[in-house]
């Protein structure tokens, strides 16, 4: 694309993508005390491992497969679907897997 | 009239000839089945979530299930992983890396690039098949019930012993049962001689049970093993049913991945691309294999670090 000069976009996104994947690692590896407590039904520690997965996805989408360049319209026909469908059938299933105890 | 003014313009979006997504036909069919399959992972996913919540208190915790790195003994958690997703990254920028390079028409790069990008798709398929491998023949050994329940054998300190270990002594035996078979007879000799020796669930709050306990499930259920669709060592058979489901659809994305970048790379090579005049193929491959890229981010939180 004619945004872009060079190729130190690409290597800018991977550092970052390293460095959250290295920074999940150590947590997942040294699993901090105090990020183990209870938080929004699951531990901080996960929540914190959700955001930076949030990040990098974001990252891939947007830089490495160029939708942050895209048209508004294929934008929203590709965030719509996703962005709602996927957190509906997430939170449907895991509200339904504490329901299956009883 | 500003109506006027809409309405021709929208009978030049319906007449043809104007772009109302900015993107040619081929591109957005990769698009819209790039999204129908995030559907697909996202509902394999969230039934392995469903499934986890069920079992919340047994489930077996990954970093006690993938301890293995190549040439370094004993408990190695998320480093063969982590090393997984690095390749996974690597071999999505070097796929930009010729995307990029095809925008220029730079086909000595596009060449160079995408064969890097396949390379490290070959490391990565390698890497599963690897880790599959330790899978599947397991590693400490575990006993199932008779109502197929799942248990790990404990010394009097809370350690959790192998059955290379219970049978060998702990001086003699090793933290992985290395392909050695251990028959119920045996397990059930050392359980019996070891009277601080105690079985316990797996997973982050499994109910421990007491000796004699222990020695009347051996004894009315089964050693287990390794890892297969119906029983596994680690726990809940789900979890290895689901392990294999989600890596191998993953891993056979990955598979395709690297055969149908083989073929845009033999075209490059060709000059197809030179004298069609543009590289759109690839960008619509590297579209492909930076889904596989970000599939595999997901797969990598869910199953490996939450």
């Amino acid at each position: 694309m004619a945004e872009q000069v060079g190729t130190w976009w690409i290597w800018k996104v991977f550092w970052i993508l390293l460095v959250i994947t290295g920074v999940e690692v150590v947590l997942g590896i040294i699993k901090p005390e105090i990020m183990l407590g209870p938080f929004l039904g699951t531990s901080i520690l996960n929540i914190v491992f959700i955001v930076l997965t949030l990040v990098k996805a974001g990252y891939i989408v947007q830089v490495f497969m160029h939708v942050k360049y895209e048209k508004k319209a294929l934008k929203y026909a590709l965030y719509l679907p996703s962005l709602i469908l996927i957190p509906y059938l997430t939170f449907i299933l895991l509200t339904e897997g504490t329901y299956l105890f009883t | 009239m500003a109506s006027t003014a809409e309405m021709t313009k929208e009978e030049n979006n319906w007449g043809g000839g104007s772009r109302p997504l900015g993107a040619r036909y081929g591109k957005l069919m990769m698009w819209f089945f790039l999204l129908s399959d995030a559907l697909t992972f996202s509902g394999f996913l969230t039934a392995y979530g469903l499934m986890r919540f069920k079992y919340e208190s047994t489930w077996p915790i990954a970093e006690n299930v993938f301890t293995h790195f190549p040439g370094l003994e004993g408990d190695q958690p998320l480093l063969y992983v982590a090393l997984m997703t690095f390749i996974l990254i690597m071999s999505s920028v070097t796929m930009v890396l010729a995307v990029n390079a095809g925008e220029k028409m730079n086909r000595k790069a596009v060449t160079n690039w995408m064969l890097w990008t396949i390379v490290g798709g070959f490391i990565f398929v390698g890497s599963q098949a690897w880790e599959w491998y330790h899978f599947i023949m397991g590693d400490s050994g575990a006993i199932e019930t008779s109502h197929q329940e799942i248990l790990h054998v404990y010394n009097a300190e809370g350690e959790r012993l192998s059955f290379s270990q219970l049978v060998h002594g702990m001086e003699e035996g090793h933290a992985s049962n290395h392909g050695e078979t251990f028959s119920k007879a045996e397990v059930l000799t050392s359980l019996e001689s070891n009277k601080g020796y105690y079985l316990k669930e797996p997973g982050k709050e499994g109910e421990a049970f007491t000796h004699q306990e222990s020695i009347a499930f051996l004894e009315s259920g089964d050693v287990v093993q390794g890892a297969n669709m119906i029983r596994n060592e680690y726990g809940r058979k789900q979890f290895a049913n689901f392990f294999f489901f989600i890596t191998g659809f993953h891993g056979f994305h990955v598979f395709s991945g690297v055969i149908i970048n083989f073929v845009i790379f033999y075209n490059v090579l060709l000059g197809t691309y030179e004298r069609r005049g543009h590289y759109r193929m690839v960008e619509k491959v590297g579209l492909y294999w930076h889904f596989v890229d970000l599939v595999w981010v997901f797969v990598f939180t869910f199953f490996y670090l939450v």
